[in-house]
């Protein structure tokens, strides 16, 4: 066998582990209800902002501490803790992916990032589009700049 | 029906030139295969020149889809789903060439036009090789035509056109108010173009000059990767296993630089215009591009290792080969909507997800079925590939999808082991080859293990397995990348002091010595005077930096002293080093920017406490500044100064001004951000950066008053809860408690036997510069609360003291007559030496495109050689 034939194989191996290792780190998605019953575990929650509820933010106070409620498809809710400010886009969010741990202890779900889904590149976003065409018909806004 | 305020002769036009561009890339694919079906001894010319023809034709076709949905955006003609989908009236004209590559059309219309220059040029120098390369390149062109065609087939939708009206889009089907008597299930009102003066806009986020000029370069890149994939194709089909290579060479270095570039202008839009703080997030979408580049690495090396040698042709073919399939794998991956909830960027399902698997699958197989040993094996593996897309699309089991497509990568290698001739002899420890060998292996592994993970999503799809990215995702690549920085900076900074076959070992000590001792001396140098700290992931991670740091320092001084050791100052040979050059400097920027990057927003209560001690408890990364006062940001002040709004836009632009505590910089950096955009609620914020030579000051907008809440709050005492020491904001300064008193000896005819009286004294800091002490007090007389406020006239300002709590906290209330307090929240960073990076990038492409023209003319004067 050739020496670089046993480097290949070698180096191979090393990917692979290196790949097996990485599956070992990967967190798990969960709903709201495995996140509440695996408390202090990491998880990814897919979610969405309860616009019922005011986010819970002042900039004055303390402007990296954000509160706002979650709920998921199953109807479930929970309370979520932000600690690195307000997050962009989140009030125009369509779906959020929660990262973070359940803190059974203070009830609320510590939330280490968030991921929003908005309408982005290559996405139709037809929903807010349709709506705007509808609102401006119905106001008689042809001028297209919407005023607010 | 005819309906009012409708131009269609556009559209008509570019739905005739796109069905012409469909057929012309067939008819080019077709001539092609027959030109270079035919025998020698048979004159190909008849074919030959009716592909050129053909594809000439096609490119005439794409260039005028092009012009004509440009001339629909610049005009404005929302009639079009395309411009009212992605444009408005008040988009500046620099940006409407953005909002062209905003959609999925505009974008697979600019990797064609890409293919038609790039396959121009080929018709043009690449001589006998131009049937075979160019029927790899037309047939690309037929699956880039039907991204675009819009057409029905058999009840399929196949691509998406891009000249669709907007009402017959869908998007006008919901809107009563715009159909006849205002009933959905009526047509379209005649006049319904009268509701529709004005366009969708393009995103918020891409109205960035980045976003016009990295999407072309990027593209020219991924466009560029067909040359040596289409080469290598050809080497197998025609069974001229290895004439290829020569003229390969400058067109992988070409897609080498351009692609490289693409990557790093993509990372400076994401720098720039996006808000997580950095250049690199490995996000999928990135990672999709930057796999096929350092597959093209490995690709470049081994060819050049063949060139040289003799060795590595085999491996040359899969790299090459594999480039390309990732690039389709790429744009599957980010085009499909697979990647759905790993990545920032959403990407949705288009409806065209079987049409990009299979663009892809014709590619994966396509080495396997044509460079197959002859006519009766072609057939065979055709018929496989052609059985395992039915068994696919028919049986639903997710992963026989992939199982196809490995299939058909394995007969890709299987062609090229049984065919491909290699040299038995073994390559020297000594020489250059070897070393040149491992470094692109490690790199093509480094390829797959990040792609492996960006794939994630896609076996969770396969195997119906839940998994999520890790606690820390960039840390994943990070942690494993960062190894391969250093293997791949030594072996780039030693290698090139090897000659091929062989090297004297007393030559190579007494050349690498130099380097190695200087490298030594800058090295213990850089960590004596400059700082490189990164204890967040432990010592382990620690070390790794500072050996990466000085490797990389390794590969930049060895590539700049082989320059005169190796070269003796050749210029025109140097290429090589300098490119290697620059690659260590990226390295090198890209571990000291990151390490060292510094939150300047740090903050520990939120507010200013300019006298009292803040806690460092909870430090956060944003800070609030209010409007005209100056605030601490450690080594700067910062004072929010005034705001302006676009003209024609719900975008505001806020002035920030940083001042260096010890004088040396004073700046205004100019953030903005679109405030309630589209009548969406929230911000979306662009940043802005300030940038020295040794570093960039960057800072953003994460939050903004909401101003609905102001209007109310102005009218009503506010309350808020105040230790001593604790500090406030109102709409013209701060104020600070110093103390609260409770009064002993009262009367107690008054005040009865319980009765207290408390004293809060609030010391009141003006903006301009004037203070007072007022003090608010809060009597209970007989069990009776009363509250006795304090005001100041010269500020608008009464304060209430509204509760005492046994741990002497209290309730103020603070009521402002007028004014609206105005602030913004942002974020600082401060980024070290990211300068390096940039031109790390523009010396390594420089070196590129320095042995791009060497090997040109190298090639051409073999070519005339070869003609006298």
């Amino acid at each position: 066998m050739k020496k670089i034939h046993i480097i290949l194989l070698v180096l191979i191996a090393g990917a692979i582990a290196v790949l097996i290792s990485f599956l070992n780190t990967t967190a798990t998605y969960e709903t709201i209800a495995g996140a509440k019953s695996n408390p202090g575990k990491f998880v990814h929650v897919a979610a969405q902002l309860d616009k019922s509820i005011p986010l819970d933010y002042d900039d004055l106070k303390d402007p990296n501490l954000l509160g706002f409620m979650a709920y998921d498809s199953t109807g479930e809710k929970m309370k979520v803790i932000y600690r690195k400010g307000k997050i962009e886009n989140l009030e125009i969010s369509e779906r959020l992916v929660l990262e973070g741990r359940y803190d059974a202890a203070a009830n609320q779900f510590e939330c280490k990032r968030v991921q929003t889904k908005c309408p982005s590149k290559y996405k139709d976003d037809m929903k807010a589009a349709q709506k705007n065409i509808q609102h401006n018909a119905a106001t008689g806004n042809t001028n297209g700049n919407n005023t607010y | 029906m005819d309906y009012t305020g409708e131009n269609l002769l556009p559209g008509r036009f570019g739905h005739f030139f796109i069905v012409l561009s469909l057929v012309a890339s067939l008819v080019a694919t077709f001539a092609y295969f027959m030109a270079t079906r035919t025998k020698p001894e048979q004159d190909a010319g008849y074919w030959k020149r009716l592909g050129r023809f053909a594809f000439i034709t096609e490119c005439i076709s794409v260039f005028a889809i092009f012009g004509i949905l440009f001339y629909i955006i610049y005009n404005h003609l929302f009639e079009y789903k395309y411009a009212w989908q992605h444009s408005s009236l008040s988009l500046e004209f620099k940006y409407l060439l953005a909002c062209f590559w905003e959609g999925q059309e505009g974008s697979f219309l600019l990797w064609s036009i890409w293919h038609c220059v790039l396959g121009l040029v080929l018709i043009k120098t690449s001589r006998k090789w131009e049937a075979p390369v160019m029927t790899v390149v037309s047939f690309a062109q037929v699956w880039l035509a039907t991204m675009i065609a819009g057409i029905y087939v058999f009840g399929h939708n196949i691509g998406s056109n891009p000249f669709l009206l907007l009402r017959d889009s869908g998007v006008l089907d919901g809107a009563a108010v715009l159909h006849i008597d205002n009933d959905i299930t009526q047509p379209l009102r005649q006049d319904y173009m009268l509701s529709i003066r004005d366009g969708n806009d393009l995103n918020p986020l891409l109205q960035n000059y980045w976003m016009v000029i990295h999407p072309p370069v990027l593209f020219l890149g991924f466009a560029s990767t067909i040359v040596p994939f289409a080469f290598a194709v050809a080497g197998l089909w025609t069974k001229n296993f290895a004439d290829w290579v020569k003229q390969a060479i400058p067109w992988t270095l070409f897609a080498t630089a351009v692609l490289g570039v693409g990557i790093m202008m993509g990372g400076m839009w994401a720098y720039e215009s996006l808000t997580f703080g950095g250049y690199w997030a490995w996000d999928p979408v990135e990672n999709a591009s930057l796999v096929p580049w350092l597959i093209l690495v490995s690709g470049l090396h081994t060819l050049l290792i063949y060139k040289h040698s003799g060795h590595s042709l085999r491996s040359t073919y899969l790299f090459l080969v594999l480039a390309f399939i990732f690039v389709l794998y790429s744009t599957f991956l980010t085009r499909s909507g697979i990647l759905g909830e790993t990545s920032v960027h959403a990407f949705t399902d288009l409806g065209m997800n079987k049409q990009l698997f299979l663009f892809m699958y014709s590619f994966v197989w396509l080495t396997g079925i044509i460079g197959a040993k002859n006519t009766r094996s072609v057939l065979g593996v055709l018929a496989i590939a052609t059985l395992l897309a039915l068994l696919s699309n028919y049986v639903n089991i997710a992963w026989l999808g992939s199982l196809a497509l490995l299939t058909g990568i394995g007969f890709t290698i299987y062609q090229i082991q049984t065919q491909v001739p290699t040299v038995q002899k073994e390559e020297a420890t000594s020489s250059r080859e070897f070393w040149m060998f491992i470094g692109s292996l490690v790199f093509f592994l480094s390829a797959i293990v990040i792609i492996g993970q960006t794939s994630l999503p896609v076996f969770n799809k396969l195997f119906s397995i839940q998994k999520a990215p890790s606690e820390d995702p960039e840390f994943a690549y990070n942690n494993i990348q960062i190894y391969v920085a250093v293997i791949v900076a030594i072996l780039t900074a030693v290698t090139q002091y090897l000659k091929y076959k062989d090297t004297a070992s007393s030559y190579f000590w007494k050349k690498i010595i130099i380097p190695t001792v200087i490298t030594a001396i800058l090295s213990v140098a850089l960590f004596a005077m400059y700082d490189i700290t990164y204890t967040r992931k432990g010592p382990m991670f620690q070390g790794a930096i500072w050996l990466a740091v000085v490797c990389s320092i390794y590969a930049m001084v060895a590539n700049i002293s082989y320059i005169w050791l190796g070269l003796k100052g050749s210029l025109k040979l140097s290429g090589g080093s300098i490119a290697h050059f620059g690659f260590g400097m990226v390295l090198f920027a890209i571990l000291i920017s990151s390490s060292n990057k510094e939150i300047l927003s740090r903050n520990t209560s939120g507010i200013f406490v300019p006298l009292g001690e803040g806690s460092k408890e909870n430090p956060g990364e944003n800070l609030t500044l209010v409007k005209g006062i100056k605030t601490d940001m450690g080594k700067y002040w910062v004072t929010y100064e005034s705001d302006s709004m676009h003209p024609k836009k719900q975008q505001w632009y806020y002035n920030i001004h940083f001042q260096r505590k010890d004088g040396k910089e004073d700046f205004i950096l100019q953030p903005n951000a679109f405030v309630n955009y589209k009548g969406n609620a929230g911000l979306m914020a662009n940043p802005s950066s300030r940038h020295y030579l040794d570093h960039d000051v960057f800072t953003y907008i994460t939050s903004l008053p909401d101003p609905e809440q102001q209007k109310k709050d102005t009218t009503a005492f506010k309350t808020n809860t105040l230790k001593p020491g604790d500090s406030l904001f109102y709409s013209n300064g701060f104020m600070i408690l110093e103390d609260v008193v409770a009064k002993t000896d009262l009367p107690e005819d008054l005040f009865g036997k319980e009765g207290s009286l408390h004293e809060a004294s609030v010391k009141i800091f003006s903006k301009n510069g004037t203070s007072y002490t007022k003090v608010p007090r809060l009597a209970n007389a007989k069990g009776e609360l009363m509250a006795i406020p304090d005001t100041t006239l010269a500020e608008s300002l009464v304060l209430q003291l509204q509760k005492v709590n046994p741990d002497k906290s209290i309730e103020l209330g603070v009521k402002e007559t007028d004014a609206v307090m105005k602030y913004v929240t942002l974020k600082a960073y401060k980024f070290p030496y990211i300068i390096l990076l940039w031109l790390g990038v523009a010396i390594t492409a420089a070196g590129i495109f320095i042995s791009m023209i060497r090997r040109i003319r190298l090639n051409r004067l073999k070519a005339e050689k070869l003609e006298i």
